[in-house]
């Protein structure tokens, strides 16, 4: 099966926040909670940079591996989703996640933070697929009709990529290449290195 | 190809070095100053290290885009707190039930006389069973949080499971505060007994009297009973503080705080956990006669004679007189 992975090109994202607005339109989410935000560096200074963050379905994810009520699952599909049905509301998978993908619909005296929230992949969640429940609990399920996650599918800029994570890549190095520079991906230039010499992968 | 490119760099970076002689800001970028905008290594471990940026998502902590912290609180939670603990509990459970049966219940050394002798007021012992009682039902539910995973969601079924765990955070979020008032009113209301002295010196040589027919001198406090006090105020405070930050995420404590308070709230309920065995063993099976002082307010004479015989001279005194 495929190993989902999200991946955003920094150098394309315009912080132009349609894939926020197309995750909340497509899963209907409550009133203060968002599963994606765009964050800006250096906002208005030389190096602007814009990048769309949400739940990275990390293939180890810290969210799980801290979950006090083992409400975390992971598909076949290397998506990480969780059961609201268990979950308590302690808030131990966002100290333990490294992106803030955790939300909450409150955040009361006494530890009433609610059921959490976060990105699905638009994968829905335990329930039947498409049922009214998961609808209402999770939001949108377009993995179970071979979609992929309407963020990225709305990218204007197509900075947001989602998929198997091996096409990802290849999508981006094939970026990468074009651009022709060590920095043209976003990271160290011994992590995504490439070789121009090399045929394309 | 490979060779050329390498020459290539290599000689790109004399040259940048060359260039940095003559005008160090330039040459400080790390990218090729003739392609703007390609954020190197640099920029990225700046991000890395917590650098905020801006967004349009309000919440705490919505800027950050990533936050290392929590692998490091991941590790401690998961890599050493939760195996020591499991070590910890397991271990004096399992002394203590070797040393009850090898030793033995202590028994009085003489019958009864039948003569009473108050211990505890009725304020005392309301507090203390307060205390113990809802110390019970934190510590129960508060171990179900950490180690319910590993074997109740499977004997439960995720129906009861769910029901139960909830319950579990539920009576934790709630009890908690009511404890920690409970706690701080006996720290308040004992302290008086329990500061240490040289009859308490002899008492831990003699290793308090455990084996044998060794009975060192012991006032209305002994040695062992000081140092649980002692470590339910300095760790009880520093659980009920760490709770009471955890419980009240209203004040928008931020992500390094609460796992700051989880570490040394877990870390430290586990400790008194563990000890409360010993006191609780000490209190009920272990010894003969000393149940029913918390019990009724209490102890019988030769009890009193035999465990806090300081004390007992002084009563004797104090009605003689």
């Amino acid at each position: 099966m495929a190993n989902m992975k999200f991946l955003c090109d920094s150098k394309r994202c315009i912080e132009c926040n349609g894939c926020v607005t197309a995750c909340k339109n497509e899963n209907e989410v409550e009133w203060g909670i968002n599963r994606r935000r765009v964050v800006t560096i250096n906002d208005g200074e030389p190096g602007e940079t814009s990048i769309s963050v949400a739940c990275m379905h990390c293939s180890d994810a810290p969210c799980m591996a801290v979950c006090p009520t083992d409400c975390f699952y992971r598909t076949d599909d290397g998506i990480v989703l969780h059961n609201k049905d268990i979950c308590i509301g302690c808030g131990y998978c966002l100290y333990a996640c490294p992106f803030g993908a955790p939300q909450f619909p409150s955040s009361a005296a006494f530890g009433e933070r609610g059921k959490m929230d976060k990105c699905t992949f638009c994968a829905g969640g335990p329930e039947e697929d498409h049922s009214p429940e998961e609808k209402a609990k999770y939001g949108a399920n377009r993995i179970a009709e071979g979609k992929l996650p309407m963020c990225a599918e709305l990218c204007s800029t197509k900075a947001l990529l989602a998929g198997d994570a091996n096409e990802v890549s290849d999508i981006f190095r094939e970026r990468v290449i074009y651009r022709g520079h060590n920095d043209g991906a976003w990271a160290a230039e011994d992590e995504l290195a490439y070789d121009a010499s090399q045929p394309k992968a | 190809m490979h060779v050329y490119k390498n020459l290539l760099t290599r000689s790109f970076a004399v040259f940048i070095f060359l260039i940095a002689l003559v005008q160090p800001l330039q040459a400080a970028t790390p990218s090729d100053p003739n392609v703007a905008g390609f954020a190197g290594a640099e920029y990225w471990d700046v991000v890395r290290k917590g650098n905020e940026g801006k967004t349009q998502v309000q919440g705490a902590e919505a800027g950050s885009l990533i936050n290392v912290q929590g692998e490091y609180w991941r590790y401690w939670r998961n890599e050493w707190i939760t195996p020591a603990g499991a070590i910890a509990l397991g271990g004096t459970l399992g002394l203590l039930a070797i040393f009850y049966l090898i030793v033995g219940q202590k028994k009085l050394d003489h019958p009864r006389t039948g003569k009473k002798i108050e211990r505890w007021k009725r304020l005392d012992r309301a507090n203390h069973w307060t205390v113990a009682i809802l110390f019970i039902i934190l510590g129960i539910s508060g171990l179900s949080l950490l180690y319910g995973k590993f074997f109740l969601r499977e004997l439960m079924g995720d129906g009861i499971w769910s029901v139960y765990i909830m319950l579990c955070k539920q009576v934790h979020n709630y009890l908690g505060p009511l404890f920690a008032v409970g706690l701080l009113f006996m720290i308040v209301r004992w302290m008086k007994h329990n500061f240490f002295n040289r009859v308490d010196l002899n008492w831990f040589l003699k290793g308090g009297g455990i084996i044998g027919n060794n009975h060192p001198s012991a006032g209305y406090m002994n040695g062992g009973e000081k140092v649980w006090f002692w470590l339910l105020t300095f760790v009880g405070i520093a659980v009920c503080a760490s709770g009471l930050v955890l419980d009240f995420p209203n004040f928008g404590q931020f992500r390094e705080t609460m796992q700051w308070a989880n570490i040394i709230h877990a870390a430290g309920s586990l400790l008194l956990l563990a000890a409360s065995l010993g006191h609780i063993y000490i209190g009920t099976l272990g010894t003969e006669g000393a149940l029913e002082g918390m019990k009724t307010g209490y102890v019988d004479e030769t009890w009193a004679k035999q465990h806090h015989d300081l004390w007992y001279n002084d009563i004797k005194d104090k009605s003689e007189n």
